[in-house]
């Protein structure tokens, strides 16, 4: 075109152009608290998803010789307590050890009796933890005197096991899961609702905003336990129920805020001009609206992560959520809270994990909504 | 000039960003002297706020000022906060653009004015309050015993400004910095602020430094004017020297930016497009269940117009008087009554799905380009979403192919459609703006203020560009406007609005040659006496 004005303002320069998102990301990437806080959160699910598989103790295995141990570098049994546990194990079945020597990972141990010994007696001996592999190596006195050899059953707990004698790490890594799992998914339940449905009501409006919001405010003022509780009579206690229970409760602030938001943004210029454009009101929603909502819903997304597994561990803790032997970091951390002064171990690692995690969460947040603003350049 | 009160001496002031410094004030030596009025005149961006931010030790937690600023002896440049303190308030004042919102909604009036001769003058409560009362009468708010105890909510823009100005001299200050106080004010509002401060100056002796970016009030109220550009004084010296002969090619070019320039008219026999009669706009305010019957208020009332093909009617009026809503209404954009007709098709009463097959033809084009641009999508996103609506059939190649036409035919470079609204200037905004209208082949255009939020040089680009298109593509133009400037340049016929009512209206050469109402005379004073004084 020959007729054109000359552009006598420079446009910037050439190229694909620095998207939001680009751009969010460079400064979140500058932003230290965050990146740290993000590979802190990466490690901590890792651990949590990958970790069972490569522990050799199970979250549900039930150590009884070691209820209540303290947390150790060193592996149970402790040399001095097995000729204890040994002696305890021999006289369940009536004979008397005369003799017993650990050797490295085996022992050996010699029993008397004044009958000739009964070879199945060697199962009394592989009933504590301690021990396995119990074989009879000689026998003498026409089986009066029997010398069994096996080995010593090492165990590391690392974080020390609970009241029933199960290892704490390995509760804690499937705790994890549950926990993350609930608030990740259970939040981004109430995102989906809570964005749409606010978004919705706010941009529509008048009597359309009024019965919607109405909704939202009768399902505010129903008590929360009650309606855990009349789920539960309905449909049976169950895993999913608690995603359920807790979305159907957080989307209403949600809403509440993305209406907020769309109230002021639908009288920018933009919502006005796409109006003027002929777009339909879903369009606007979708394509002007919510995209626009993103940064307050960043961080109260941030924010209720850690407020919904909260929420969860106060149902498991009612029995109304995880049931034994499964287990949330909610639950470990009641338990824990129960038994602070005997054994503290099953209160602090629990709590680590988790106050870890949500301050991870939070620092992320902030960074997000410092990075998604398009304002602050 | 005799003695100096302020004298700026090699300024610079740095900010520091995370992507390096940015040098905004470049070596800058201002002087004002005693009883003297120095305007600052730039553009946005040429560091002229930012010098007298410097002087005052305001600037951002992120700016740092080098350099000297001697208010009699004393050096305020890197003076402690408590030593700042106390000279700014009492001998050195600021007042700023926006009325509405330096004022704190929380305290009367009386309160707020008495609270610097409280801090800086010692005076008793009591005392303070006389003073105010007094000051309310200084500045010509009436009834100044009623106002001291009102709040800010209860007076208008130009009774706050009133406000600011009292509380600004309340301590007798020797210069007064005025960053821009007509601005955000109405023509007919702004002349009286300027005469109020001029009669102030005449009878206190004050020195006042005026940043502001109209030369117009520049000449009819200034004595000295420094040029600003990019954070350099290009040029100074006396207000009628630099209008008679500026050396600067940018004094130049800011002098010729005005708008000037008349539109041919359209053929006489050119059919209407789109028609409005007896159009009435009203607001309900309150009420509701309970609450009573609301409040009426009557935006727009009783108005006709006709629009022909190529014809563009201008629309002026101070801020509140329907204008805007006037022309939404006639796009079907708000509940308006009446009956409005586009070609052939009475679209008074079409719903939202039946307008939607005129919406390409009627497009709107905002004051603000700031805010109607979506943040979160490219130029050529936003350039094309109207094609996604009226030409679904498109692909995304068709689409990019239009944008680029688009873009090019509003002097944008194409390549920079995908990017991002913040990476544009407010007129490089206006043209992607513009560029969303136009796509869509419109045959009317309502232009609400289009230019108003832009810089003089860059009004008269787009004014160029609207002008240009407008003969291209043979369109109609609504254009709502309260400067008459650029009303002049560009509309065949004016509508004066003055609450919901047209006082006037006529061809563009009769309104502004021979008037007939008062309040269009009035109207014409404030925004065009500088250059009948001159």
């Amino acid at each position: 075109m020959s007729d054109v004005p000359a552009p006598l303002e420079l446009a910037p320069a050439e190229g694909a152009g620095q998207s939001l998102g680009s751009i969010a990301l460079a400064r979140l990437k500058r932003n230290k608290a965050a990146v740290t806080s993000l590979i802190i959160l990466a490690f901590v699910a890792v651990v949590c998803f990958a970790g069972p598989w490569v522990y050799p103790h199970r979250y549900d295995e039930i150590f009884g010789s070691y209820v209540g141990v303290p947390p150790s570098l060193t592996p149970y049994p402790e040399e001095e307590t097995l000729e204890e546990v040994m002696t305890g194990a021999v006289e369940r079945g009536r004979v008397t050890l005369s003799e017993f020597e650990v050797t490295g990972s085996s022992y050996s141990a010699v029993l008397t009796d004044d009958e000739p010994i009964d070879e199945r007696l060697t199962r009394y001996l592989d009933r504590p933890d301690e021990f396995d592999g119990a074989t009879v190596a000689s026998t003498a006195d026409d089986g009066r005197t029997m010398t069994i050899t096996g080995s010593v059953n090492r165990q590391y707990f690392p974080m020390g096991t609970d009241k029933n004698g199960r290892d704490l790490f390995a509760r804690i890594m499937i705790g994890g899961q549950i926990s993350l799992v609930v608030g990740l998914l259970a939040t981004f339940v109430a995102l989906v609702i809570g964005v749409v449905y606010g978004a919705a009501s706010g941009y529509i409006g008048g009597k359309v905003d009024n019965v919607m919001m109405r909704l939202v405010e009768i399902l505010y003022s129903l008590p929360f336990m009650f309606f855990v509780i009349m789920l539960v009579v309905f449909f049976g206690r169950h895993f999913a129920l608690i995603f359920a229970a807790i979305g159907a409760i957080q989307w209403l602030e949600m809403a509440r805020i993305v209406r907020g938001q769309t109230l002021s943004l639908k009288r920018r210029e933009f919502v006005e001009a796409a109006n003027a454009m002929g777009l339909s009101t879903w369009a606007i929603i979708r394509r002007h609206v919510i995209p626009n909502t993103i940064g307050p819903v960043v961080v109260f997304v941030t924010v209720l992560v850690p407020q919904v597994i909260l929420l969860e561990s106060f149902l498991s803790f009612l029995g109304l959520g995880v049931q034994e032997p499964l287990t949330s970091w909610g639950t470990l951390i009641a338990e824990g809270s129960a038994n602070m002064q005997a054994s503290p171990w099953l209160l602090i690692f629990p709590s680590v994990f988790f106050v870890v995690t949500l301050f991870a969460l939070n620092f992320v947040g902030d960074g997000l909504r410092d990075a998604l603003d398009p304002k602050d350049r | 000039m005799t003695d100096t009160v302020l004298d700026i001496r090699g300024l610079h002031v740095r900010f520091q960003t995370p992507s390096g410094d940015v040098h905004a004030v470049k070596g800058v030596d201002i002087a004002v002297g005693r009883g003297e009025t120095v305007a600052i005149v730039g553009e946005s961006g040429s560091g002229k706020s930012q010098t007298m931010m410097a002087v005052m030790g305001l600037l951002a937690a992120n700016g740092r000022a080098t350099g000297s600023a001697r208010y009699g002896d004393r050096e305020l440049i890197g003076l402690p906060l408590r030593e700042i303190n106390r000279v700014r308030g009492s001998e050195l004042t600021m007042i700023f653009q926006e009325p509405m919102t330096s004022l704190d909604p929380l305290y009367t009036v009386g309160r707020q004015i008495a609270e610097p001769l409280m801090h800086h003058a010692g005076l008793s409560a009591r005392q303070a309050r006389e003073r105010a009362v007094e000051l309310l009468r200084l500045v010509q708010i009436p009834e100044p015993e009623r106002r001291v105890d009102s709040y800010p909510y209860e007076l208008s823009g130009g009774q706050r400004q009133r406000v600011m100005i009292a509380m600004a001299l309340s301590c007798n200050p020797k210069l007064l910095i005025a960053d821009e106080p007509t601005t955000a004010l109405d023509v007919t509002i702004q002349a009286q602020i300027l005469e109020l401060l001029a009669d102030l100056k005449a009878r206190t002796g004050l020195s006042i430094a005026f940043i502001t970016h109209d030369l117009g009030i520049v000449r009819r109220f200034a004595d000295r004017v420094y040029v600003m550009r990019t954070g350099e004084v290009v040029e100074e010296g006396r207000v009628a020297e630099i209008f008679a002969t500026p050396k600067h090619p940018y004094t130049r070019m800011l002098l010729e930016a005005e708008p000037t320039g008349r539109k041919e008219p359209p053929p006489i026999d050119a059919p209407v497009l789109l028609e409005g009669r007896d159009v009435n706009v009203t607001f309900k305010l309150g009420g509701g269940f309970l609450a009573g019957a609301p409040i009426e208020i009557k935006a727009v009332n009783g108005v006709s117009l006709a629009l022909h093909a190529g014809q563009t009617i201008g629309i002026v009026g101070e801020s509140g008087s329907g204008k805007s809503t006037l022309g939404r209404a006639l796009l079907r954009l708000n509940h308006g009554v009446g009956q409005i007709r586009f070609e052939n098709h009475d679209i008074s009463t079409a719903d939202r799905a039946g307008m939607r097959k005129h919406r390409r033809q009627l497009q709107l084009v905002f004051q603000d380009p700031f805010g109607s641009l979506s943040p979160r999508m490219t130029a050529g996103q936003i350039v094309t979403e109207g094609l996604l609506v009226h030409e679904p059939q498109l692909s995304a190649a068709d689409r990019d192919r239009r944008a680029v036409e688009a873009l090019r035919e509003v002097g944008l470079d194409p390549a920079s459609r995908n990017r991002y609204p913040h990476e544009f200037s407010g007129g490089q905004r206006q043209r992607i703006a513009i560029a969303r209208a136009m796509i869509l082949k419109p045959k009317v255009v309502v232009l609400d203020e289009p230019t108003s939020a832009l810089d003089r040089s860059v009004q008269k680009q787009i004014v160029d560009l609207l002008r240009h298109l407008q003969e291209k593509h043979g369109l109609a133009y609504l254009f709502i406007s309260h400067d008459l400037a650029v009303v002049r340049a560009l509309s065949d016929h004016i509508m004066v609005m003055k609450n919901g009512k047209v006082v006037e209206e006529g061809p563009t050469d009769a309104i502004f040659d021979a008037p007939r109402e008062a309040y269009t005379r009035q109207l014409m004073a404030a925004a065009l006496g500088g250059k009948v004084a001159a």
